[in-house]
């Protein structure tokens, strides 16, 4: 493996014993695409084969149906322990955002409803920072308050890997063991350690899929690659951005913003 | 991708002075670099125009609508973009003196810096304050970039002033800038390309300086150090996990645990999925490893090879900033984390305030203010490993955490002080320490508390035997194992061959001290109450036990005690009676760093024993991690 994959392996495995060993209960967020399928397979090296805490799949229903499909086989084949946790529907979220933003807000509110009933006080979430603006702003360790929301413009200082690890009763933190990877060191080490993946991210009819959100809001994007290789490939060369696939990152200019700052991932 | 581009990705932080142009050089970069998504430039575009405010550069890092609104970088964003050479994460950090604390974060991750100062400003307040930062934070690559270089007519005589105000703080405080380059981000001269401005400069483009700094790679030539981060057990097996943080740990190495001295051989370098025949973890790596014997090591602990140990030492210096809006004060108390080890401090004494914009030292400070500089000296219950920051840059600086926040971090400095796992050895050769196999915190969950000395110092009359024997008695009712060791049962046996000579004094005093690190360690509570004029008596009393002793200085001054003398000791010693009493014809020096006051001139006798025994109380409790009982993880 590359040094610079090891190097992003390892401080990964750092960050995920060091939630382990700091905050009780854990849990962890597997929406079963590339990336927190990745991470997944980071706490399985973290943790010599073994995943010490639930996987949680907050689900809207809305999933393709190969998403729940690789789960169901993931599941059955890592002997997982998962969490399929059901979101408010629509009907009940604020009628004044726009569709896809509504829709995104289902998976805000089952979080909360989440937290509440199991109680955890971290979640283990594969975001990254080259994703997106806001969530380049992240901290590996993000507290979150009671209702869950984010305080972006007062975030804990965070250095020489001591992360904040302690809250009042009532707030948990977000733990983002993969923050400093890219779209392409997901890539990589996927092919190299031959992590099992959705074949929804293949070309077929000369479309892939991306990144992969609800079937009604999310859409694939023109491509040919048809394998990891080509991947690669591809996003070495393309500038169209990764979430460009995501209806909900568009709507207005900071719809993204209002939903991460209300707690969505 | 290019098959010669380096494969590691540098970190480069972006700092100085606000409005000196840090956001317009990245996003200049990123475009020059053809580093934009499509569309992205347009769509910045389109917003400006909405908002009726002329087209910035800068508007491309801004993703926060709260930043858009104010024009400034609140918190620190990271982009990534590459050159031909390799691959970059650009941090940027902001430049408010508010935001110190964002700047730090980011900075922190950085291999490499690039120092913005506006060539018309000059080196401002917070050059200097994010200068000194970078000092503290270790970084060793900088560039410095003097933007805005148009503003000035591309004047070479203008940069080389700036260069020079900038290259002397620079080296007042021992950093090194790499490179000095005159720019123009708004029109990317000097960035990638050179442009037609300034021909007068030979020197390399930004990129062409960034390119030639290197990755931070983890130290394998350093002395090993493996801090332990979890223990794990699963099918028969006990597996210390950890990161390898210096040097280079092997199968077969006998490794050495600090603080507890046990010893034990690695068996095994534990991988999953399966990897045959792995013999060794470099620095950098997170590993698990297999023991030869079943020793006692929990988190926190660390292991090295026999030579090269680290330090033990319950105090430590450190050159510290701090952030949180609550000062630091001489004798808070916080918690410190360094590595994965974790540990209670009081603040002994704050040494130096430094000041980031003239590096005058001032002594005698009482508290440390956000966004300061500082000297501190803080005080452990235990003994710690340590290392200096200067032999071991990852575990030798600790964040400083303050109920739930981090509020502050600092570099270790142990020039003054010894290393007391050297001290506790006996002369004789032939004496070795016993590792015992029952160890503190064993005893301390036996007892339900630890063991600790109490050591009252003060003049004769100033109610150090009152107090003793009240504190005594309310501790014992509280159901801890406290006793008292005074002139009545220490001079008439263990020390009844010892008169009041300056060198018999001397001489009582280190057996009082021996015997209470023997009560200490066998998990007693041990007040002493013994004038103990001496200070250098006391330090060494301190010494035969360093991380139980506690100095309480039972204060009251020779006019109020000679005129309590309870025993009529003073009227003997004023009548030539008695010789060489302290106060009157023998000196007594009050303790300089007290662990505590009482003052017994000013409170009543019942407000005193409440210091006290609130004071052993606090410092003899369980930890909340004692408490739980299996602190080994087993994974199913």
């Amino acid at each position: 493996m590359s040094q610079h994959l090891d190097d992003l392996e390892a401080k990964s495995i750092y960050i995920i014993r060091e939630a382990y060993a700091r905050i009780n209960p854990v849990g962890m967020l597997w929406s079963i695409g590339k990336d927190s399928t990745a991470m997944l397979w980071l706490v399985r090296k973290a943790f010599f084969g073994r995943v010490p805490f639930p996987l949680v799949l907050l689900d809207t229903g809305m999933e393709m149906d190969e998403v729940y499909a690789f789960r169901d086989m993931l599941t059955k084949e890592w002997d997982l322990d998962v969490i399929s946790h059901p979101c408010p529907p629509e009907e009940d979220m604020d009628q004044t955002l726009p569709p896809a933003t509504r829709a995104a807000m289902r998976k805000t509110e089952g979080l909360k409803t989440l937290l509440n009933e199991h109680q955890f006080k971290g979640i283990f979430c594969g975001i990254r920072r080259d994703e997106q603006g806001l969530r380049a702003k992240e901290r590996v360790f993000s507290p979150r308050s009671m209702d869950g929301s984010w305080d972006f413009k007062d975030q804990p200082p965070e250095f020489w890997d001591q992360y904040k690890t302690e809250f009042p009763e009532g707030c948990h933190v977000r733990i983002h063991p993969i923050l400093q990877w890219t779209e392409v060191d997901i890539w990589k080490y996927t092919q190299e350690q031959d992590i099992p993946l959705c074949d929804l991210y293949y070309a077929r009819d000369g479309m892939r899929y991306r990144s992969l959100g609800e079937k009604n809001i999310t859409k694939p994007v023109p491509s040919t690659a048809s394998n990891i290789d080509e991947i690669i490939h591809e996003l070495e060369t393309t500038k169209t951005s990764e979430r460009a696939g995501r209806a909900m990152d568009k709507e207005t200019e900071d719809s993204f913003e209002k939903l991460r700052s209300q707690g969505y991932m | 991708m290019d098959k010669n581009k380096i494969s590691q990705q540098l970190g480069v932080v972006i700092v100085g002075h606000v409005d000196h142009g840090k956001s317009t050089l990245i996003g200049r970069l990123l475009n020059d670099t053809n580093s934009l998504e499509d569309g992205k430039i347009d769509e910045i575009k389109g917003v400006c125009e909405r908002r009726g405010v002329p087209f910035e550069w800068s508007f491309v890092l801004d993703a926060f609508q709260a930043e858009r609104d104010q024009a400034v970088t609140i918190d620190t964003t990271q982009i990534f973009f590459s050159s031909d050479a390799r691959d970059y994460v650009i941090i940027d950090a902001p430049g408010h003196r508010e935001f110190l604390k964002n700047m730090i974060s980011g900075a922190s991750q950085a291999d490499a810096a690039v120092l913005v100062v506006d060539a018309d400003e000059g080196v401002r307040e917070q050059t200097r304050r994010h200068a000194y930062m970078l000092h503290l934070l270790g970084m060793k690559q900088i560039a410095v970039v003097i933007n805005k270089m148009d503003k000035v007519n591309y004047d070479p005589e203008v940069f080389e002033n700036v260069s020079r105000d900038c290259q002397h703080y620079l080296e007042s405080i021992g950093l090194h800038a790499s490179y000095i380059i005159p720019i123009a981000a708004r029109d990317g001269d000097m960035l990638d390309i050179r442009g037609d401005n300034m021909l007068w400069y030979k020197g390399k483009t930004l990129l062409g300086a960034l390119d030639s700094f290197e990755v931070h790679s983890p130290s394998i030539a350093r002395p090993l150090r493996f801090p332990i981060q979890d223990v794990y057990r699963f099918d028969e097996k006990r597996i210390l996990v950890g990161r390898v943080e210096t040097g280079i740990l092997r199968k077969g190495d006998t490794l050495f645990f600090s603080p507890t001295n046990e010893k034990a051989v690695v068996t095994s370098i534990e991988s999953w999925p399966l990897k045959r025949g792995v013999v060794e973890a470099q620095a950098g790596q997170s590993v698990g490893i297999t023991l030869s014997e079943p020793i006692f090591v929990e988190r926190g602990h660390i292991a090295s090879h026999e030579k090269n140990l680290p330090m033990l030492s319950n105090v430590f210096q450190t050159n510290l900033f701090w952030l949180s809006e609550r000062p630091l004060k001489v004798g808070n108390t916080y918690r410190v984390r360094y590595g994965t080890n974790e540990a209670r401090v009081s603040v002994q004494s704050i040494d130096t305030l430094v000041d980031t914009q003239d590096l005058k030292k001032q002594e005698g400070a009482s508290e440390v203010q956000k966004n300061a500089v500082a000297e501190v000296t803080f005080r452990a219950r235990d003994s710690l490993p340590i290392d200096p920051y200067k032999d071991n840059d990852k575990l030798g600086r600790v964040v400083v955490y303050e109920e739930y926040d981090v509020v502050g971090g600092g570099l270790i400095n142990m020039d003054n002080y010894p290393d007391q796992r050297q001290m506790g050895q006996p002369k004789s050769e032939n004496i070795y320490k016993v590792s015992h196999s029952v160890n503190p915190d064993m005893r301390a969950k036996m007892f339900g508390h630890y063991g600790g000395i109490f050591w009252l110092t003060g003049l004769s009359g100033s109610g150090k035997s009152t107090l003793a024997v009240a504190v005594e008695q309310a501790v014992f009712k509280r159901g801890k194992n406290i006793y008292v060791l005074d002139g009545d049962n220490v001079r008439h046996g263990l020390n009844a061959d010892l008169g009041f000579s300056p060198e018999d004094r001397t001489e009582n005093i280190r057996r009082i001290g021996e015997v209470a690190a023997l009560q200490a360690n066998a998990g007693v509570i041990v007040l002493s109450a013994f004038i103990s004029p001496y200070q250098q008596d006391r330090d060494r009393a301190r010494m035969a036990a360093p991380h139980h002793f506690h100095e309480i200085y039972v204060k009251a001054d020779l006019e109020t005690c000679e005129g309590r003398d309870p025993k009529g000791l003073y009227k003997k010693a004023r009548s030539g009676e008695i010789k060489e009493f302290t106060g009157i014809d023998s000196p007594y020096e009050p303790p300089k760093n007290p662990d505590l006051v009482v003052d017994t001139k000013i409170n009543d006798v019942e407000t005193c024993v409440s210091q006290i025994v609130d004071y052993i109380e606090a410092n003899v409790q369980l930890d909340k991690k004692l408490a739980a009982e299996e602190k080994i993880h087993v994974l199913k």
